[in-house]
């Protein structure tokens, strides 16, 4: 069953179309990958699918609904999280606040019931607490869960990264860049974890990345994007023999 | 660790012990005739300040808007309750709550189209908003013009005051601490991953300025009904500047911070009372050598509360974490 259908998309800054006529499809559960050299509109694809960005033309499809132009958190609401290329968590939060407020949205107590500390308030809280120290547990940062963020090490941000987007229930799951400054171990053990959350949450994960070594390990399926526009598609297999993929990456041979 | 979230009965009931003390001391001091009038005002001027600076602190601190015009909200809050006493001669509790839904409908108008501004492009919007109340007060014969309205009778009396406070502190502290309270925190923290982990940035700002802006008019209220006289004039952006002088030296994001901040401030005005000539100059080497010296203000975004009790105190207020 196709989850997101995306179509024509078209999004130009000024004069440089950043995104041109991409088109994409994404299966229930599959795991796939978009990559591409520097510049060449992953995250500017990233930013229309979540709300960021409002494309130009084109239409975003997702669980049957149209979702082109909705605000972030509508988006959100609807079932599609994201991590961000250069980590954006709430610094000076702890590690459980962080996931806490990705929890917020189905938050079950009226605001009054805060102000006046009503039962359901201490009712509401205990299981918002049970459901994030859930997640610190899957990531392995429940013991630092009155840590401040800023304060944890770099693997352990990405992860919480992670770790927060999954709180917020998504059936889409958006990775940028997760490996990015990890050390072949860190990356290797992420491609665990990464398998690992697709089995037990049955997501569905599209994921940017520049390690080779991961996205050709996990990714089911890979889109390569260049100047804007899909120039290859298929299974790591095809597009690691893919002549068009191998130019985009390294240039043309000079003949 | 484990630890229970439910009120403590004992703890609680220490705690509203403590607040019936200081209330009854006060008050026996003052009908004793053992508090002169100087002592009084500035009782009541520390009380109004805080509420200021708690609910500026609110939005500034926690929801990180820079807000410049909450000395507009004041403003509507004193006339609405003015209007309500002294026009309508109803009671005073009629003028607080029209002074406080007067002061959130502000907020609510004015916070709408001008929170979708950032940093210092919605501290001048709001500076401009808080004038624009002012200037409006001014030309409305109604409430007296310029001249203001005189001869408001005093019912802001110390249970008033006291009651104030204490709700003020209660509604912020509990709506920060719940999930609407980190709601509106990781506005401040960063506004687009707030957005995309599902928070409607734009509601919990609207929300957390209508409160602020709801306290400011209570503030204005107890205002109008203690020094006798209102005019526009008092309610000008310098106001503005002193409560953001308070929250800023007691630490953004810090609600005992703008409590000790409220009461440091309007101390030191009254201390330097007595230096007229030096008094500003002095004013304003104290605030710098606290900003040199302490540039996160003086509780920096750490609160002083159970937690800090619990390590003095023990296992009575020891587990709120």
């Amino acid at each position: 069953m196709i989850l997101m259908n995306i179509e024509h998309l078209h999004k130009a800054f000024g004069g440089l179309s950043a995104v041109l006529d991409f088109n994409a499809h994404l299966e229930e559960q599959e795991l796939i990958g978009l990559i591409g050299p520097n510049g060449a509109g992953k995250t500017t694809v990233f930013n229309l699918i979540t709300g960021v960005y409002k494309p130009d033309e084109g239409k975003i499809h997702f669980a049957n609904q149209d979702i082109t132009g909705l605000p972030p958190y509508e988006i959100c609401r609807r079932g599609i999280a994201r991590t961000f290329q250069n980590i954006r968590l709430f610094n000076d939060l702890t590690v459980l606040d962080n996931v806490r407020i990705a929890l917020h949205k189905d938050v079950q107590y009226p605001l009054l019931s805060a102000v006046f500390r009503i039962p359901s308030f201490f009712k509401g809280e205990a299981e918002m607490e049970k459901k994030a120290d859930e997640f610190l547990k899957i990531f392995h940062l429940y013991d630092k869960r009155y840590e401040k963020a800023s304060s944890l090490p770099y693997g352990d941000q990405r992860r919480l990264e992670i770790a927060r987007a999954l709180a917020t229930n998504p059936r889409l799951l958006i990775l940028d860049e997760p490996a990015a400054g990890m050390n072949p171990n860190e990356t290797a053990e992420l491609m665990e974890l990464i398998r690992s959350i697709r089995e037990q949450f049955k997501l569905t994960i599209l994921l940017i990345e520049h390690d080779m070594s991961l996205v050709m390990g996990v990714c089911e399926r890979i889109y390569v994007l260049d100047y804007g526009q899909i120039i290859a598609e298929g299974s790591p297999e095809e597009i690691r023999n893919n002549k068009r993929v191998i130019e985009a990456y390294l240039g043309e041979e000079v003949s | 660790m484990q630890k229970t979230r439910h009120i403590k009965p004992v703890r609680f009931i220490v705690e509203v012990g403590i607040l019936v003390v200081i209330f009854t001391l006060v008050q026996y001091l003052i009908s004793a005739g053992l508090l002169n009038q100087y002592y009084q005002i500035n009782l009541a001027s520390i009380c109004i300040n805080i509420i200021l600076a708690v609910s500026l602190n609110l939005i500034n601190g926690f929801t990180g808007q820079l807000s410049l015009g909450h000395a507009g909200f004041m403003a509507v809050g004193a006339y609405a309750s003015v209007i309500m006493t002294n026009y309508m001669e109803l009671p005073f509790i009629v003028g607080i709550a029209a002074a406080c839904l007067a002061a959130a409908l502000a907020g609510f108008i004015i916070g709408v189209p001008t929170l979708r501004l950032r940093g210092d492009y919605l501290a001048i919007a709001t500076l401009g908003f808080g004038e624009i109340i002012r200037v409006v007060l001014q030309n409305i014969d109604y409430v007296g013009g310029p001249a203001g309205i005189m001869g408001i009778s005093k019912m802001t009396t110390w249970p008033w005051l006291f009651a104030s406070v204490v709700v003020t502190l209660v509604v912020i502290v509990n709506l920060i601490n719940s999930s609407y309270g980190r709601a509106i925190i990781s506005v401040r923290e960063d506004e687009i991953a707030a957005e995309l982990m599902g928070v409607n940035t734009t509601k919990y700002k609207v929300l957390a300025f209508v409160v602020g802006a709801m306290f400011a008019g209570l503030a204005g209220a107890l205002y109008a009904h203690y020094f006798y006289i209102i005019k526009p004039e008092t309610f000008n952006f310098l106001k503005s500047f002193d409560i953001l002088v308070m929250v800023v030296l007691g630490g953004l994001g810090s609600t005992t911070g703008a409590v000790i901040a409220a009461i440091f401030i309007t101390v030191l005005t009254a201390a330097l009372q007595s230096f007229p000539a030096i008094r500003m100059i002095l004013y304003a080497v104290i605030l710098i050598m606290v900003m040199i010296y302490r540039p996160q203000g003086l509780m920096g975004n750490r609160e002083l509360g159970r937690r800090t009790f619990g390590k003095v105190f023990g296992s009575l207020w020891g587990e709120e974490k």
